[in-house]
């Protein structure tokens, strides 16, 4: 696993992206640089693009009908959108988390170690044992499920599904987790369970999420990047935007003028 | 002054919405009778269909049989006494039940009374004598007390269904035979049993040995043959337009074609089996694999609208939960969106199943109206299906066919009522809420 970041350097970066869903026009001419080891924000208004920028960097408009992307996209310095780049091993490197908690129908243990084993990433059944267990005990969540692994991950409450989902998405390794809205149908109890847990899993993982609680974005990020009408209109440093930002629009959706 | 105008607004309300009120409550109450009337309507029907089905029917399952001692007379039997299989096979049975007959009955019958004492019982009786002379030779040479069927004429008469009073008009014996029966009730050597023939004997022209068996297994030798054919392809078909396939104008076409499809009268399929499964084919007629082709033709929308419904029942989270995780979109609808809706299908498939086996025109078409003895011994065999067979007793002239045709309905609805339950059992069963 990737103990080491290198804190600062870009890990995603966005030049001239443009989105467009049918006639209507998503995003605009984003550029965006995500740096490694952080947590980066995407806030903005209901319908300003930051969850379809979320889901350019996984390539999951893929699956939308009429979406087409154009403009570059790097992970790591090679193009997301390059036709040689298979999704499927994109998105084993790049792993997300749902809005709403959505573990399969399956057993704890099989909702972790589904994506281990479709991509093969463990030779035997220990290997794969240690994996599932490591990922819940990574998710804060292997307390509470050891004893039940077998059981149904649909049977947790909503908190603890998030978590299995978190889980889930770390069993594969990924280098970046993107978490669209992860806290949105969640307790303040389980949130805060949840963003402790994003704030230690800073260490291993990118990770870029998107919420609507500027509160969330203040406590759990170190960037934020502010979206309005699909524009990227700032970003910088997540205490920096939040005292003292640089935009008319930023200072008024900040202060709940609008949004 | 403002507040006075409010307060009598506010009172004028509430007298408006009070007035309204009884004309709301009596509109509702009228509804429910309405629904209420039309469900005891239905009802109705349907306890009268199945009370005129199972009153007809009933008897169907009882068989008269009266008690005869026979003699199994090696003279007749085995004249030369070596006992050869074939010359067993082929003695010369009904003359031996003839001779019991009159030996208890009228012993001095001339040849007019012993015709009209072997037509009182079934030629079943004489098979019965065979099969125990080739089961154990050593029964030849004595005496046995046998309970043999009686004939349909003599059935009908004893279970009341046709009139046994001396010279009535439409009498199926005449008075010799009435005299008969009724010596023999009153030595008590008649009786009902179970109609075990029924329930394992093919169809025949004499009533009393015709049995639901052929056509039952004829049935079930289609019923497999659509299934093997329609569940595959329903199924991929499904799959295929409702995950994979672009949503266009073709798609558009294709779906709808498919949802009038369903809509076709099942007899055009029969047309469409004639031209294409027995003149181009040439699959044997009226077989079991030729029917269960076209019932498959029949089956495939309904498993294809089923299929498609359950699929778009997956709540789509769960497809981007794998797709994120790396599942290619095989994957996807394999290990996630295909068992999730596989209950759904398999509903959808029981339902066309039922819909198939109660099919009768499209079968007409193809030729599985023949009269068929024989119990196919697999779907290549010439064969009826139940429906058909109840179609053909329905039309037969004999007067005991009519139980038989309402008995075979009532086993033809406990198949259909025991895989509609099936259904039923199995959404209930993986039904999920999300």
């Amino acid at each position: 696993m990737n103990q080491f970041i290198p804190r600062g350097t870009s890990k995603i970066s966005a030049r001239g992206l443009n989105v467009h869903y049918g006639d209507k026009h998503a995003l605009h001419d984003i550029d965006l640089d995500i740096p490694a080891g952080e947590v980066t924000a995407l806030i903005g208004p209901s319908g300003c693009g930051k969850s379809t920028f979320l889901r350019c960097i996984n390539r999951m408009n893929d699956m939308v009908e009429g979406a087409r992307v154009s403009g570059t996209l790097q992970l790591d310095g090679s193009d997301v959108y390059d036709r040689q780049l298979d999704v499927v091993q994109l998105r084993a490197r790049v792993g997300m988390v749902f809005q709403k908690p959505n573990p399969f129908p399956k057993s704890i243990y099989d909702n972790v170690a589904y994506g281990p084993r479709i991509h093969g990433l463990a030779r035997d059944q220990a290997e794969l044992d240690e994996i599932v267990m490591n990922s819940l005990e990574k998710a804060g969540l292997l307390a509470e499920v050891e004893s039940r692994l077998s059981e149904s991950g649909t049977g947790l409450s909503g908190g603890q599904q998030q978590r299995l989902c978190i889980a889930r998405a770390i069993a594969v390794s990924p280098e970046v987790i993107l978490m669209d809205e992860p806290c949105s149908a969640l307790d303040p109890i389980a949130t805060a369970k949840v963003e402790e847990l994003i704030d230690e899993l800073r260490d291993n993982y990118t990770i870029v999420i998107v919420t609507h609680s500027m509160q969330q974005a203040a406590r759990v990020s170190q960037r934020t990047a502010f979206f309005h009408l699909g524009k990227l209109i700032e970003v910088g440093g997540t205490e920096e935007i939040f005292t003292n930002p640089r935009e008319p629009l930023t200072q008024g959706y900040i202060t709940g003028r609008f949004g | 002054m403002t507040e006075m105008a409010e307060i009598t607004v506010a009172a004028r309300t509430a007298e408006t919405v009070a007035a309204r009120l009884n004309r709301r409550y009596a509109a509702e109450r009228r509804f429910r009778i309405l629904g209420l009337a039309s469900i005891l309507i239905s009802a109705g029907f349907l306890v009268l269909l199945l009370g005129t089905v199972i009153a007809k029917g009933w008897t169907g399952f009882l068989q008269t049989q009266i008690a005869i001692e026979v003699a199994f007379d090696p003279q007749v039997i085995d004249p030369d006494g070596n006992r050869a299989p074939e010359v067993l096979d082929s003695a010369d049975y009904p003359a031996l039940v003839r001779d019991a007959l009159a030996a208890r009955l009228a012993p001095d019958a001339d040849r007019g009374a012993r015709r009209d004492l072997s037509a009182m019982v079934s030629t079943m009786g004489a098979e019965q004598m065979r099969r125990m002379v080739a089961a154990d030779p050593a029964v030849i040479g004595g005496r046995a007390t046998l309970w043999l069927p009686a004939s349909d004429k003599l059935d009908m008469v004893y279970k009341g269904q046709a009139p046994r009073e001396l010279g009535t008009a439409g009498n199926v014996l005449n008075d010799r035979q009435l005299g008969w029966m009724a010596e023999l009730e009153k030595a008590g050597q008649i009786r009902k049993a179970f109609n075990v023939q029924f329930f394992t004997g093919g169809d025949s022209r004499a009533p009393e040995q015709a049995g639901i068996w052929g056509a039952v297994v004829g049935s079930f030798f289609s019923l497999v043959v659509t299934l093997a054919v329609s569940f595959p392809l329903g199924v991929a078909t499904a799959v295929y337009l409702e995950e994979f396939a672009a949503k266009n104008r073709w798609t558009d076409l294709i779906e709808v074609n498919i949802n009038n499809l369903a809509a076709v009268p099942s007899v055009v399929f029969g047309l469409l089996g004639l031209a294409v499964f027995l003149n181009v084919f040439h699959l044997p007629r009226s077989s079991p694999v030729a029917g269960g082709l076209v019932l498959a033709l029949i089956c495939l929308p309904t498993i294809i609208i089923a299929g498609r419904a359950a699929l778009k029942a997956v709540p789509p989270s769960i497809r981007q939960a794998a797709a994120g995780l790396g599942a290619s979109p095989l994957q996807i609808v394999a290990h996630h969106v295909l068992p999730l809706a596989m209950p759904g299908m398999l509903t959808g498939t029981i339902l066309g199943m039922a819909r198939a086996l109660g099919e009768t025109a499209p079968l007409l078409m193809i030729g599985m109206v023949a009269f068929i003895v024989d119990i196919p011994k697999s779907p290549l065999d010439p064969s009826a299906v139940l429906p058909v067979q109840i179609y053909l007793w329905a039309g037969s002239s004999e007067r005991a066919f009519v139980e038989k045709t309402s008995a075979a309905i009532m086993v033809l609805l406990l198949f259909l009522v025991v895989m509609n339950m099936a259904a039923i059992m199995l959404r209930k069963k993986f039904e999920r809420r999300w």
